[in-house]
């Protein structure tokens, strides 16, 4: 193993995994563009969603990609930092909400 | 207000001196000059299509002192333009068909001649826009700024790194967001950004560190709207500027170690379409003491016209400096990235 497994430098190669599947990347990026383009919402909030899924998945790539572009979109560190808090409560809520069916299953079981 | 910083020149800064900063810019090792990037593009040698904005620099005196700013102005900076060289400037506005007058400083309404040299255009018919820091509005002697905008139609150019406090205190100084915040209310009283008051107001966001600024006009929208609703703030245009590795800004970087990283950026994102659309081309900027440069920019390095063209207002000849070739360097690269950036934002 590498001592570390990711690298920021590796981050602008992005487009080499169209190498041995270019047919698979062009519809890809294609799409991925379209998604963040300006449309009902703007894109400087798709950019915080982004941010915030990036979290949420945990993606170190994603995380520097949208930091930066969330900032160059005309965001603060306050309204991103909301925006993590909000992954981080999805994270937290969806484990949270998961007691109900511990509670469920414990009174089946329980007296 | 908050404490205001000195300035470079106060402090004895290394790059105080616009030598120190050209020799540190020329250190950075790039893959191509910027003079290779024009010729990518078939625009070297850069030459200038004529003399649309009259750009007058009427001194370095200023009340704030924000982290970013090319001139290292300052309330400790003493350079204002003499009479002279005002004269000459006004004999020039009123004698030419230059339909734009420009003018900046520091804060420019400090200077003692600045209400005549506004005035007198508007009288002699040019659009006039001043580049205001929006604070100085807040100074009880200044006071009177906004109706004075107002009955002369001044298009106000006023500065604003971000619609929240945060960003905008840090670049700019603690409690100034609370005061460029009262003070543009008090513009929108007097019918700027107004619909139907024909009183212009754009509104200048730098970024607030080391990246780029995004697209300008969905961050234009997305201002709008910011402004009307925390804020019930209207205003007609944003442009978006990026931030120039000169004085303030290259200090910055410098302390940081992120001049070659910031200038590695700026090339990266080279845009010929931006180039060819650089402000410089249809730009004259007037120093305080009457030199003449192609740009605020060029201004600040010490990087006077090109020597074929006469170098100050007193040898201003109109047809040999409309056609002048454009002196370049390094910091180009910063009008030139991505959307491009000019006095009048994004050029691309």
């Amino acid at each position: 193993m590498h001592e570390h497994y990711y690298h920021s430098q590796d981050l602008p190669r992005f487009g080499e995994i169209g190498k041995d599947a270019p047919h698979l990347a062009e519809k890809f990026f294609a799409w991925y563009n379209a998604v963040f383009a300006e449309g009902a919402l703007t894109e400087r909030e798709k950019s915080l969603i982004a941010l915030a899924v990036a979290h949420a998945v945990q993606c170190p790539y994603c995380i520097d990609a949208y930091s930066a572009d969330c900032l160059a979109k005309g965001s603060d560190t306050e309204q991103m930092t909301e925006a993590v808090h909000v992954a981080a409560a999805i994270r937290g809520g969806a484990s949270l909400v998961h007691g109900i069916q511990m509670r469920n299953h414990a009174e089946k079981l329980g007296m | 207000m908050g404490r205001v910083l000195p300035t470079l020149q106060k402090r004895h800064a290394p790059l105080s001196s616009a030598a120190s900063q050209r020799a540190r810019l020329a250190g950075v090792p790039l893959a191509r000059s910027f003079e290779d990037a024009l010729a990518g593009a078939g625009l070297y040698p850069l030459r200038a299509t004529g003399i649309d904005v009259f750009q007058v620099n009427v001194g370095r005196k200023c009340n704030q002192t924000c982290r970013h700013c090319h001139v290292d102005a300052g309330p400790d900076r003493t350079e204002m333009m003499p009479d002279d060289v005002m004269d000459r400037c006004l004999e020039v506005i009123e004698g030419t068909d230059i339909p734009t007058v420009d003018v900046t400083g520091g804060a420019p309404e400090l200077h003692r001649r600045w209400r005549e040299l506004v005035a007198r255009s508007r009288a002699a018919g040019k659009r006039v826009l001043d580049r205001c820091n929006l604070t100085i509005t807040r100074l009880p002697n200044y006071a009177y700024l906004p109706d004075f905008f107002a009955e002369h139609g001044v298009e106000v150019v006023a500065s604003l790194p971000h619609y929240r406090q945060k960003g905008t205190d840090t670049q700019r100084g603690d409690g100034v967001f609370e005061e460029s915040i009262a003070a543009l209310r008090r513009l929108n009283e007097v019918g700027y950004g107004q619909p139907g008051t024909g009183l212009v107001l754009n509104l200048v966001t730098n970024p607030v560190g080391t990246f780029l600024p995004g697209g300008q006009q969905a961050m234009e929208r997305d201002w709008k709207a910011q402004m009307r609703r925390l804020y019930g703030i209207e205003f007609n245009a944003l442009y978006t500027i990026t931030n120039m590795p000169i004085s303030r800004f290259l200090d910055f970087l410098h302390e940081g170690g992120a001049v070659e990283t910031y200038l590695q950026r700026l090339l990266d994102a080279f845009n010929p379409a931006a180039a060819a659309g650089v402000m410089c081309r249809n730009t004259l900027s007037v120093g305080w003491d009457g030199t003449l440069y192609d740009c605020d920019f060029n201004q600040m390095l010490e990087l006077p016209v090109h020597p074929h063209a006469p170098q100050t207002i007193f040898d201003f000849d109109l047809a040999k400096l409309a056609e002048r070739e454009i002196v370049l360097g390094p910091h180009c690269f910063g009008c030139t990235a991505g959307a491009g950036s000019s006095c009048g934002g994004a050029t691309a």
